[in-house]
């Protein structure tokens, strides 16, 4: 894929002695001018500024808008992704009407319409270790808005070894996290958690979600620190990590400190060039066709058959009570973390079908009830998803 | 010593779904004994099969990281805060 920036902008970086800001900067930018923290001689740092967003999703939206209409003059977009409808709800840079357009067009074109003074950079592609150095050497700060383990420690690792400050913002829910990896001074992510979960467990889809505004809050926090760290005022979030909960409204934060013995920025490192991400955070192994897979399933084609036939089959759903509001196949619902203390309700002489939303959990399901002694039990392979797909496209898929 | 040991909202599904619980303690070890006595779920997700923390989960008193004081002999005081982070990667993508 391209590594090269496709320039889509009109003004490149020119060169620190003869930057000035022109009369129609000078309007644009004067709230800006006017505080002495600023000022003339911060708007020319913004405007040599070179900052690589990665990811333009719920926290690169709020966080390209204020760094454009803050006036850094070179901003690099790296997604590969096309709008889609759920975007909708929190990534801001995007409209009704960009559905199916690359995510990355869209929001040069939104970035470019706020401030048609700075040069937009592109790379429609996917952040991977043989591409990573070559598209972040040319910034002097990246901002992690990414959404994935592996892409979180592939950005992290190729910020320290090319000792680059990243400033990193994660959400789940209602909870956010920010802070900045990679000063010379300062822990990287890896000091902070040496290792990410195992697949297994991290919250399942029925954990999942987010609050809108959520990625709005922590990407603008990212903003405002990436602004700082260019203008060289305050104290930035080098060494401390601040946690936001939306729900209590409440903001902390936590010391955080640079591990001598880390394999990465540590006094003896051991690894010195990216690694493979994947395999590293063990999905690699979650590809291969594991344990989970192996339990009896139904197609939901084979399903509808048996149904129609007047076969009497028991429908177990599995997911959460929110979730059935959202839609159902008129199952008995039991979410998978009370079925250890529900199982009691179910019949075994009958033969159960259980099902979720994408048909994991209802896997899990299918397992425990069989080492509970059921006999009779069937995973809905795809879940819902899959039953939406094949059967009745007027159960919604979310 | 009564401390409050605050949980994380990936994890609150294995805590019935609370904040935080308040514990009797007086070291981060037995803070965390006693939020998994009252929780047993929660064993898997916060200790590896050998018993040890798991690497993706660090655990903190008031604003201090473990690793850098006692580990789970860090001692604690009435009114301190035991916060568990995990790792959270999510960025509002998909």
């Amino acid at each position: 894929m391209a590594t090269k920036p496709e320039v889509a902008g009109s003004l490149g970086a020119s060169s620190a002695a003869t930057v000035t800001l022109t009369k129609k900067e000078i309007e644009r930018y004067s709230r800006h001018l006017i505080m002495p923290e600023v000022g003339m001689e911060g708007q020319l740092k913004l405007k040599q500024a070179k900052v690589l967003c990665i990811g333009t999703g719920g926290l690169g939206a709020p966080l390209g808008l204020y760094l454009a209409a803050a006036g850094v003059g070179r901003i690099g977009l790296v997604d590969f992704d096309r709008v889609d409808d759920s975007n909708l709800q929190r990534q801001i840079l995007f409209s009704t009407q960009d559905v199916g357009r690359p995510k990355i067009e869209a929001a040069a074109d939104r970035l470019h319409g706020l401030n048609p003074e700075i040069q937009i950079d592109t790379f429609d592609t996917h952040l991977s270790s043989e591409n990573a150095l070559e598209i972040l050497k040319d910034y002097d700060i990246i901002v992690d808005g990414t959404d994935n383990f592996p892409t979180r420690y592939l950005v992290n690792d190729a910020c320290v070894l090319l000792k680059k400050r990243n400033v990193y913002g994660s959400i789940f829910r209602f909870e956010g996290q920010a802070t900045i990896f990679g000063d010379p001074e300062g822990p990287c992510y890896r000091c902070l958690y040496p290792e990410p979960p195992p697949p297994g467990l991290v919250p399942s889809c029925a954990e999942g979600g987010v609050l809108g505004v959520l990625p709005g809050i922590v990407g603008a926090i990212q903003a405002a620190e990436t602004l700082k760290l260019i203008i060289g005022k305050g104290d930035s979030l080098v060494g401390r990590l601040l946690l936001f909960d939306a729900l209590a409204m409440r903001f902390r934060e936590l010391k955080l400190r640079k591990n001598p013995d880390c394999p990465l920025c540590g006094t003896h490192p051991t690894i010195t060039k990216l690694i493979d991400y994947a395999e590293f955070c063990g999905l690699r192994g979650e590809e291969a066709p594991a344990a989970q897979t192996s339990v009896p399933e139904i197609t939901s084609r084979d399903l509808k058959k048996r149904l129609d036939r007047g076969d009497d089959l028991y429908i177990l759903d599995v997911r959460e009570p929110h979730e059935y509001q959202i839609c159902n196949l008129g199952g008995h619902l039991i979410p998978l973390g009370e079925l250890s203390k529900r199982a009691s309700e179910l019949d075994s002489s009958r033969e159960i079908v259980a099902h979720c939303r994408s048909g994991k959990r209802s896997a899990e399901a299918v397992e425990f009830l069989q080492r509970a002694g059921f006999r009779k039990v069937l995973n809905l392979k795809g879940g819902i998803l899959a039953w939406s797909d094949e059967v009745d496209p007027t159960v919604p898929k979310y | 010593m009564a401390v409050k040991v605050m949980i994380p909202t990936p994890l609150r599904a294995y805590a019935g779904k609370q904040e935080s619980v308040e514990v009797s303690a007086a070291t981060v070890g037995e803070a965390l004994k006693g939020l998994t006595d009252q929780h047993a779920e929660l064993k898997k997700h916060l200790y590896s099969e050998d018993g040890k923390l798991r690497s993706f989960v660090n655990v903190y008193v008031n604003d201090e990281d473990i690793r850098y004081a006692q580990k789970d002999q860090t001692p604690v005081r009435d009114g301190d805060t035991v916060s568990i982070v995990p790792s959270i990667a999510g960025g509002g993508k998909n």
